[in-house]
């Protein structure tokens, strides 16, 4: 008994989230909000791998569309097609994503962040501009129509409460995993690397093949992300994987918190929930994004999760306690 | 392609070409006062061409739009600098990426509040009466793009090798610490790169927009570009920026018009990023050296 309690403790937190995420659909029939909420968790599946990646190994992606869109458009083309079982389309896709990941991730993550930075954008520029010139396979800007839903043992995953628990129920799975994954090993050395490189190199870490390593588990749930998305939209075109989207994702990340698991939790539901209320205003979505992203770099770099935090710090020093004054520290003089 | 066709497709990869030269220098001067890559260094263009569009249809002679329109986005460049660069300056290249990635994403999109979807033109800046060699045909535009554009090299090289503000600015490059020691103002020599950059970026976008219309959306992909045409010729040096733009120019231009294959030309974008990744693939030092890529 006490072993038990001892276990609902330590987890409370993601018990008590997994509990709210698999119970919202008992209190909404809403087909709308439970769309949005779908979404919402394939938002979140993306935005934890990236949250690894650039929270714990301290890399950016600039490409994630591309990854979410190997997911979607290989579930789309192996099922539309040569009619292959959905979820062997999905476990192809991911693996092909994964594969790419590995490919781009040997080179580039050997060099300093700015080149991962370019690489990934690059990358990613080059799987859209393919989407769209391989009409061939990809049906170009036309996209592809009538994916099947997912289904397995006469369950129809097709209906929004049903696809809600699925996708709930895997992105759970892959916070789960990150969770345990920042507590590890893999993730001790990931601080380690992202704090000082050449120091974790000589306590042994291979920190080359521990960022290629997150970089590819970033990039499957990107993919599986993507997969789920198109069996429930049923339909797929390259407008939805474009460098804006990839930048979008990375401020999800960045709002919620770098490098905080919980972060990526707030980044998703704020950045789903922020543009609902800005509906009218859906020009300016972008612009506040951008600027969100500015602000919170300058003066929140621990993003959402960390505001309790930040009002504490601010509140000591209001109350007098912080001795040294602002201002530039760079010495001033005449050249 | 007959050798004629050819000379036409090198004309008009010198063209665009240049632009990217001049993106790649405006990401050169950045780079070397700040180590900073900035990813809205494309935006910068597109506000050139845009700015000077207003001002030219709000009646402005075309030679004083062209050059408003360049101080205007220098001043710019340095109020994003005062704003957004200069609280990171110390801080790690991630937060520095995001900012300038952050930054990016607002001026595109308030650009495309301001002046709208659609993209616009500027008259070119002395006619439009094509000039012949051979049978080939070249735009008064591409000279003007062309002398501009070695002016603008030439000066830059005069302001580094023959000014006291330039040696201070070379100093910072090497070593700031130890600059800063002599007495160089690190903050100023940052503004004043900003500035630069910024405004050189913007007479790219200037003078390429009676070419090829400038749009809100345009900024993205010169900028990637234009970071490709640096890393080609070596992050850091100046000469290896414009030789890199002048070459992607002409490669990508080549590509359109050798690819055996129907809608070549919606391929042309990919070959800059296939350049751009082999490059970090096989030889992150640039063609032609250039500062060391940092390998840790």
């Amino acid at each position: 008994m006490a072993a038990v309690l001892s276990f609902l403790k330590r987890h409370s937190a993601f018990i008590g989230f997994a509990v709210v995420a698999m119970a919202a659909p008992l209190f909404t029939q809403n087909i709308y909000y439970l769309s949005v909420l779908a979404f919402m968790g394939t938002r979140f599946m993306i935005v934890l791998g990236l949250n690894l990646l650039m929270g714990q190994a301290g890399q950016i992606s600039l490409g994630h569309a591309a990854f979410a869109g190997i997911g979607a458009y290989g579930s789309a083309i192996l099922t539309t097609r040569w009619e292959v079982n959905p979820w062997a389309a999905m476990a192809l896709s991911a693996l092909l994503a994964a594969t790419v990941a590995g490919v781009i991730g040997v080179p580039t993550l050997k060099l300093k962040g700015h080149y991962l930075a370019m690489g990934t954008l690059g990358f990613g520029e080059i799987v859209y501009i393919l989407l769209v010139q391989f009409k061939w396979l990809t049906n170009g800007t036309d996209g592809i129509s009538g994916i099947p839903s997912l289904s397995l043992a006469g369950i129809d995953f097709g209906k929004p409460q049903a696809f809600h628990w699925l996708v709930w129920g895997v992105a759970l799975i892959m916070l789960r995993i990150s969770l345990n994954l920042v507590d590890s090993r893999v993730g001790r050395s990931l601080k380690a690397l992202h704090r000082s490189e050449a120091a974790s190199m000589s306590l042994g870490v291979n920190t080359a093949y521990r960022k290629v390593q997150v970089l590819m588990v970033s990039a499957v749930f990107a993919s599986i992300a993507g997969s789920f998305y198109v069996h429930y939209v049923h339909f797929v075109s390259p407008s939805s994987y474009t460098l804006t989207f990839s930048v979008i994702l990375a401020t999800t990340v960045v709002i919620g918190g770098l490098g905080r698991v919980w972060g990526a939790v707030w980044g998703s539901i704020l950045m789903m929930v922020l543009p609902e209320f800005l509906r009218q205003y859906q020009d300016y979505t972008n612009l506040v994004f951008g600027v969100m992203l500015i602000l919170i770099m300058i003066f929140l770099p621990g993003g959402i999760v960390s505001i309790g935090g930040a009002a504490d710090a601010l509140r000591r020093r209001i109350g007098g306690a912080s001795g040294r004054s602002g201002g530039d520290a760079a010495p001033e003089g005449g050249s | 392609m007959t050798f004629d066709q050819f000379l036409q497709y090198i004309f008009s990869g010198i063209t665009t070409g240049s632009i990217y030269a001049l993106t790649a220098l405006g990401f050169t001067l950045i780079y070397n006062a700040t180590d900073i890559i900035n990813f809205a260094q494309g935006e910068f263009v597109m506000l050139g061409g845009l700015t000077a569009i207003s001002l030219y249809e709000a009646g402005a002679p075309l030679a004083v739009a062209c050059l408003g329109a360049v101080a205007i986005v220098g001043v710019a460049g340095i109020v994003f600098q005062q704003l957004a660069i200069r609280p990171l300056l110390k801080a790690g290249i991630l937060a520095q990426i995001i900012v300038t990635v952050g930054a990016s994403l607002a001026i595109r999109t308030a650009a495309m509040i301001i002046w709208g979807r659609e993209s616009r033109p500027l008259p070119p800046f002395t006619g439009d009466t094509p000039i012949k060699v051979g049978e080939a045909t070249i735009l008064p535009q591409t000279l003007w793009v062309l002398a501009v554009t070695l002016v603008i090299v030439v000066a830059l090289q005069l302001f580094y090798r023959r000014t006291l503000t330039g040696k201070a600015v070379r100093a910072c490059s090497v070593n700031s610490g130890a600059a800063r020691l002599m007495g160089v103002s690190y903050s100023w020599v940052v503004l004043l790169s900003f500035g630069m950059s910024a405004a050189i970026s913007a007479a790219g976008g200037v003078m390429i927009t009676p070419v090829s219309f400038m749009g809100y959306g345009y900024g993205a992909m010169l900028g990637l570009k234009g970071f490709a045409a640096a890393i080609l010729g070596g992050l850091g040096n100046p000469a290896g920026a414009v030789v890199g733009g002048l070459s992607l120019g002409v490669l990508e231009a080549l590509t359109i018009g050798a690819l055996p294959i129907e809608g070549a030309s919606g391929y042309k974008d990919a070959v800059a990023f296939l350049i751009l990744l082999l490059i970090l693939f096989a030889k992150p030092q640039g063609l032609f050296g250039g500062r060391a890529v940092e390998k840790v």
